[in-house]
């Protein structure tokens, strides 16, 4: 992991001195909303509905052991004592005070933490794949580039007030479990014909009200240009993306505006000016931040181990863990394990300041005290022996963190929703749960196989709805909860948008609707088809007459709302 | 006469600002008296009064750009200025802050860089960064202590041209 040194240090520390002043003239009615809020969002804090809501940056998704139980504490003395994980690496609490929160960020910054950039329209968290540095698939580790893309960005006064919010991906693997495709900016590690590392750039992608796909600016990029090449391209998007709707001020709009050539053109010709100049990086400045995430001690183990062989043939249930939730590792036997905070009846990506705690200690006992938060919402060790597997497991079991469903249906990822967001249409976290219980048969998750669901409560899409194999929004019919149900969305590679199949169903149908759903995947899957395969094989229609059946008569209903969405 | 911040000090100003009215003309707008920022529009139009004025009577000019306005535009008059300001109509508009990197390291300007418009000591250190070194900015004596908010930076601005990555003493 990264080692903050004196002066990553001093420049936390110094932005909460900063912000504790900012807080107290605003307190004290020397700044207005208006003038405060900009401050308070580059700080994480967005007014909600039960007050603020306060979103602690995990640069990359990586935290420490140490760090966790800061993070545990924090949750347990100044919110209820339960943390949401978000889709993009970042702590969420929801019951925190905002005069209290300058007090937060001291004592986060005792661990090398803070909330920097974690809102407001400028340059956010860095995302890459949960599984970097350990994939046995990738061309290359991803972080040592995140992390100076964090620095990078880091108070970089150029880009401090953008037309909106901008985000940045990497992905070390040729299988983008960074889904460099929604991100307004992504970097997917390559190799040229000669060896040579470098990254192809993707731009222009994002969800929310306008969902698109990034393309590609640059099909090759190599690495000493990542920085100047960035520039180049916040600097053409801080100039020409539109400020004068929010709606389309993302950098998607710019590209789409421009056609991704004339885009391309203009940042070649900023770049022209910015590239070899002395932000271009160092084989010194690359080596030193790489050192940083060099291989910890694995030891030196045989590829198979008996006692974990033996367990997973004597344990149905340690062996249905195994298969979903345990990731292969490019060393010897070692293993990545996923921590499900998918347990029935919780809300997607909760954790308790408890379960905090365990994890901070079950990653000293059983790695190298670093866990990875996922864009799933999910929890990750990352270097698990496999001998320690089943031990791993049984302490995983008695604290809810070891639902054996990753990548099925109930690993629901879902945005927090009417609970908690004031922006939402209707709620997720009750949905989610209704849906689980519908699946809670593990034999029946298995029998569907891999399958994505994501839910956002309004079409900001914080839930990924349109990237999910099934997608749910909530939309708001005088005032009863409503779902869109989109299908067909994947990413990764993959990367594909959904798309809306029929009218919304009120909240209660939801369940059943997908069950009819399933039931037709089921029905005309052919081997080893996935969902989403026989979705692109059969096409929208055959998944329409299931769920709403043959005679469609609310189709002009449709209409109207796709109209007005 | 108002204050504003010049190279760290609280100053006062006799320069005037000129903003078109609605039923003004580039062409047709009356000069106030004494030193004058004027828009874009009005140098582009009056290039030979304002130098003339200038050599005549020894009245100081500058031009500010707005947000939409082209840094290239004014980049091979720049010794013709004696300030050049930079407006902020809002001070969440962030164009400014490239425009005047762009004066700075691409154009080269040396002499006043101004902020103009919608700043407060929340931007001051900012807007320090990309290479403004004056302020017409609300509460200056408050503004002066926000300028050093932060006593070192990871990437390249026009204050300072290398990154840290540079300036560390193994490189
Ligand atoms: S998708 Fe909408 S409801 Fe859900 S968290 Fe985002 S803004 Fe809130």
């Amino acid at each position: 992991m990264y080692r903050y040194n004196d002066i990553d240090r001093r420049i936390v520390r110094e932005r909460v001195a900063q912000f504790r002043d900012q807080t107290r003239r605003y307190l004290a009615g020397e700044l207005t909303e208006d003038e405060f809020r900009p401050l308070r969002l580059q700080n994480g804090i967005y007014i909600q509905r039960h007050g603020p809501m306060f979103r602690i940056a995990i640069p990359y998704g990586h935290v420490s052991s140490k760090q966790l139980r800061m993070l545990a504490r924090i949750t347990r003395t100044y919110d209820r004592g339960v943390g949401h994980f978000s889709t993009r690496h970042n702590l969420q609490l929801n019951w925190v005070r905002l005069d209290q929160i300058p007090d937060i960020l001291a004592e986060l910054a005792k661990v090398d933490m803070h909330a920097i950039q974690t809102s407001g329209n400028c340059v956010r968290n860095t995302t890459i794949d949960p599984l970097a540095g350990v994939s046995a698939q990738e061309v290359a580790d991803p972080r040592p580039w995140a992390e100076i893309v964090r620095q990078w960005s880091t108070l970089n006064p150029e880009f401090a007030y953008l037309p909106r919010k901008f985000k940045i991906a990497f992905s070390g693997g040729p299988d983008d479990g960074a889904n460099v495709r929604m991100h307004d900016l992504g970097f997917q590690l390559v190799r040229d014909a000669g060896g040579e590392l470098g990254f192809r750039v993707w731009v222009g992608g994002g969800l929310g009200r306008t969902p698109i796909l990034g393309e590609v600016v640059r099909p090759f990029l190599p690495w000493r240009h990542l920085l100047t090449y960035a520039e180049a391209i916040l600097r053409v998007y801080n100039l020409h993306g539109r400020r004068d709707n929010a709606f389309k001020a993302r950098i998607k709009i710019l590209v789409k505006a421009l056609g991704i050539a004339e885009f391309a053109r203009q940042v070649d010709a900023e770049w022209e000016f910015l590239k070899d100049s002395p932000s271009t990086l160092s084989e010194a400045e690359a080596g030193r931040i790489a050192a940083q995430f060099e291989s910890p001690d694995y030891e030196t183990l045989p590829r198979l181990d008996a006692s974990f062989e033996f367990a997973k043939r004597r344990d149905r249930e340690f062996a249905a863990w195994v298969a979903h939730n345990v990731h292969a590792h490019r060393v010897p036997g070692y293993a990545a394990a996923t921590l499900s905070l998918k347990a029935p009846g919780r809300a997607p990506g909760d954790a308790t300041a408890a379960q905090m705690e365990l994890v901070a200690d079950l990653a000293e006992r059983f790695g190298f005290a670093e866990v990875r938060v996922a864009q799933t919402q999910n929890l990750v060790l990352p270097d698990v022996r496999l001998r320690d597997l089943f031990m791993l497991w049984q302490l995983l079991r008695d604290a809810e963190l070891a639902t054996p469903t990753v990548g099925r249906i109930a690993d629901i990822t879902a945005c927090p929703g009417g609970d908690f967001c004031a922006l939402a249409n209707a709620r997720s976290i009750p949905l989610a749960q209704a849906i689980q219980a519908r699946f809670a048969d593990l034999a029946v998750q298995d029998d569907i196989g891999e399958l994505k669901l994501n839910i956002s409560g309004c079409m900001n899409a914080c839930g990924h709805h349109h990237v999910g194999h099934i997608g749910l929004l909530g939309v708001d019919k005088q005032g009863e909860e409503f779902y869109q149900i989109t299908l067909g969305g994947a990413w990764g590679l993959e990367a594909s948008l959904g798309s809306v199949i029929g009218p919304a169903v009120a909240r209660d149908e939801v369940p059943a609707t997908i069950a009819r759903l399933v039931d037709n995947y089921r029905m005309c899957r052919r081997p080893h088809e996935r969902f989403i395969d026989t979705f692109k094989r059969l096409g929208a229609d055959s998944f329409r007459t299931a769920a709403y059946g043959a005679a469609d008569n609310a189709s002009n209903d449709y209409e109207r709302e796709t109209a007005n969405g | 006469m108002a204050k504003i911040i010049k190279n760290r000090d609280i100053v006062e100003d006799r320069w005037t600002v000129l903003t078109l009215a609605a039923n003004d003309t580039p062409q047709t707008v009356r000069l106030p008296f004494g030193p004058v920022l004027v828009p874009l529009s009005v140098w582009q139009a009056r290039k030979e009064d304002l130098v003339r004025r200038e050599w005549d009577q020894g009245t100081a000019f500058g031009v500010w750009l707005g947000p939409s306005d082209d840094p290239a535009a004014i980049a091979a008059d720049l010794e013709d200025f004696s300030v050049v300001g930079v407006l902020f109509p809002k001070f969440t508009d962030g164009r400014g802050y490239s425009i005047a990197t762009l004066l700075r390291t691409r154009y080269g300007y040396r002499g006043e860089l101004r902020a103009l418009g919608d700043i407060g000591r929340d931007q001051i250190h900012y807007l320090h960064r990309v290479g403004f070194d004056a302020y017409a900015i609300k509460e200056p004596e408050l503004a002066l202590a926000s300028l050093d908010d932060f006593s070192e930076a990871y990437q390249a601005a026009a204050n300072q041209p290398l990154p840290l990555f540079r300036r560390r003493a193994s490189h």
